[in-house]
């Protein structure tokens, strides 16, 4: 028998993102379909928008506050979630896989002697088992993981879970906890913002470029073509390699494993290992001048040809209907 | 001071997967194995780390069967100075793997382990921070550049859209990112000296598995694509596309 769910949501420079709603949203209907409740919790300074969770199905949250605590930390983090977790009766943890969900879930679990199951893209109930969905290989394969122990820790894959607001729902009851000096044997004590406008992790639309680019100078082409889609930047390895784009572009098996709604890819082979990165895309299209080109054989839509000639036009073309 | 690198054994990532007659697991027939390419960084930094204190010891540790012993040689052959496989035949879950690790991290006394930041076989990326937690040691995932000092430890992870710089200290586990370091070849003379090393073996505490794996599966192959032209006049159509059948811009 669950007892109770909490929705653990995450916020930077004191807004909740995107992802939290998405936790919101999969807790509620895991709480519905469990005959149980749910609850959210969020730790961080002041918080602007914690009355939009009401919206999206969940309408308590605790809001464990401590200037110290507006950056992340992971033993403060781990510690103040855990205590409220044990203190209001948790037995299902419910995160999002983002660089700070994959961090925390895992201390967590061990706190809360909990499986730790990650990066999940379904969650199934069947009798009294609860069965989690997650890509593995990067994508080539997937596993159902039936979790043994009593309590549980779920991290989603971003992105997958489409949370949707509802206008009915009222005020959401928001507990705000000061926290008293919390254990920061860890902590941010910087941000540093990659010059890229967008990251590829985070962005529904990512324009990609190869070697076929022939040399750093081009990727303009790559970058204009991003700007007018209001899309991310990304990269194979092989220019990643070559240095002439930073690491944090590269999309693959050993880069960033992606999915938006729309991955151009540009001069790119499309190798097992970018592929497995990238093949989870809803909608790819593929510019490539060989057309037996594997990047073709997953590719939605494609244009063999030049991309020094294509690249321009695609993107003037996509200014003018946006214009339009 | 003792240095740990904990390193796995997985299928190469150009491997074309099959599963098994079981449904359940990865058909190792044919599939190389290399050394996850994630942990190369870390074994690079520990030895890194090593040589600019000027004195210390590196020891590698594998949870695994005796095919891994391959995968610890290719350690040895870098210059890491001691290996322990903790034998096992079957695979564990993450928590599995993170209490053999932990024991046998505590039984050597490290106060500095390197981790991957992910095996690229069940990309689960939790196994550093599991033994962390286990150990109460602190834990910097995801990190591209370090700084040790004295017991003081700068790391910088990266983060959607950056990179959060965090201050701790040992004992630490860094789980390492592509970016860390430049990770070294082996040398002739490294490699004819791992052939002299012995692996020390050891048997793991038996462990209770707290997720089971159901089943394994293909995704659905997609089905082939549209060439919608060969040159630049294909471009109005292909923005009509997107727009009007994809609804994507
Ligand atoms: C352990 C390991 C991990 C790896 N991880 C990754 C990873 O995470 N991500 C990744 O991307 N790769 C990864 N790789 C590398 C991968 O195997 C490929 O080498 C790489 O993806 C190739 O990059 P590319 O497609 O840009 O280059 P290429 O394979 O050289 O392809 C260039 C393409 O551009 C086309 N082209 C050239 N000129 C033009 C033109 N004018 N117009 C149109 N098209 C043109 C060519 O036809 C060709 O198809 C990994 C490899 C290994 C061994
Ligand atoms: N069986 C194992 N033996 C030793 N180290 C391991 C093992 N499995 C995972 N690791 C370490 O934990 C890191 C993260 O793995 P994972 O959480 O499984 O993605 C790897 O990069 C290794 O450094």
């Amino acid at each position: 028998m669950t007892k109770k769910i909490l929705a653990v949501l995450e916020q930077r420079e004191g807004t909740l993102k995107r992802s939290a709603f998405e936790v919101i949203h999969v807790a509620a209907k895991l709480a519905k379909d469990l005959n149980t409740s749910a609850e959210a919790v969020v730790v961080g300074d002041s918080i602007s928008n914690l009355n939009e969770i009401a919206k999206f199905g969940i309408n308590k949250i605790t809001h464990l506050k401590n200037s110290l605590l507006s950056n992340y930390s992971p033993s403060a983090y781990t510690d103040v979630i855990n205590n409220l977790s044990k203190e209001i009766g948790c037995d299902i943890l419910i995160l999002s896989n983002t660089s700070q969900g994959r961090d925390l879930a895992p201390r967590l679990s061990v706190r809360i002697n909990a499986a730790c199951v990650i990066d999940c893209t379904q969650i199934n109930i069947s009798g009294n088992d609860i069965i989690c969905r997650r890509p593995i290989y990067a994508g080539k394969a997937f596993v159902d993981v039936k979790i043994l122990s009593e309590n549980k820790i779920i991290t989603i894959r971003p992105n997958v879970f489409k949370a949707q607001a509802s206008e009915s729902s009222g005020a959401a009851e928001i507990i705000v906890k000061e926290i008293t000096s919390p254990d920061l044997r860890d902590k941010v004590i910087e941000f540093k913002k990659a010059e890229g406008k967008l990251d590829v992790a985070e962005s529904d639309i990512i324009v990609s470029g190869g070697r076929g680019l022939k040399g750093p100078e081009n990727f303009h082409l790559i970058e204009k073509l991003a700007e007018a889609l209001g899309g991310a930047v990304g990269a194979s390895r092989a220019v990643v390699d070559a240095g002439w784009r930073p690491h944090n572009e590269q999309v693959g098996q050993t880069g960033k494993t992606v999915s938006p709604s729309l991955y151009v890819a540009c001069g790119i082979s499309g190798a097992i290992q970018h592929l497995a990165g990238m093949s989870s895309s809803k909608y790819i299209v593929a510019i490539n001048k060989d057309k037996d080109a594997p990047i073709f054989k997953i590719a939605d839509y494609g244009i063999s040809g030049d991309i020094f000639e294509i690249i321009p036009a695609l993107t003037e073309e996509i200014k003018k209907v946006k214009h339009s | 001071m003792k240095i740990a690198v904990c390193i796995s054994h997985v299928p190469d990532t150009a491997t074309r997967i099959k599963i098994g007659g079981d449904g359940k697991t990865l058909d190792p027939s044919g599939v190389t194995f290399i050394i996850n390419p994630y942990d190369e960084f870390a074994i690079e930094e520990a030895l890194k780390t090593k040589e600019s204190l000027g004195t210390g010891e590196v020891v590698v540790i594998t949870l695994g069967a005796e095919p891994a012993k391959e995968t610890i040689r290719k350690a040895l052959a870098m210059g890491v100075d001691n290996a322990v496989l903790l034998k096992e035949d079957v695979s564990r879950d993450s928590l599995g793997v993170a209490k053999a690790l932990a024991e046998e991290i505590k039984s050597q006394n490290a106060q500095l382990i390197f981790m991957g930041k992910q095996s690229v076989d069940y990309d689960n990326s939790i196994v550093g921070q599991l033994t962390a937690e286990l150990l109460r040691y602190n834990c910097v995932s995801v990190v591209v550049k370090l700084i040790l000092d004295g017991n003081k430890i700068i790391a910088e992870r990266e983060i959607e859209g950056g990179r959060e710089v965090v201050q701790t200290s040992l004992p630490v586990i860094i789980t390492c990112q592509k970016g860390l370091n430049e990770p070294r070849y082996a040398s002739l003379k490294g490699i004819m000296a791992a052939k002299k090393k012995v692996i020390e073996e050891k048997t793991p505490a038996q462990y209770i598995p707290s997720t089971e794996i159901v089943s394994m599966n293909l995704p659905p192959a997609k089905k082939p694509g549209r060439i919608v032209g060969n040159d630049v006049s294909a471009v109005p159509e292909l923005v009509r596309l997107l727009r009007e059948e994809a609804k994507v811009i």
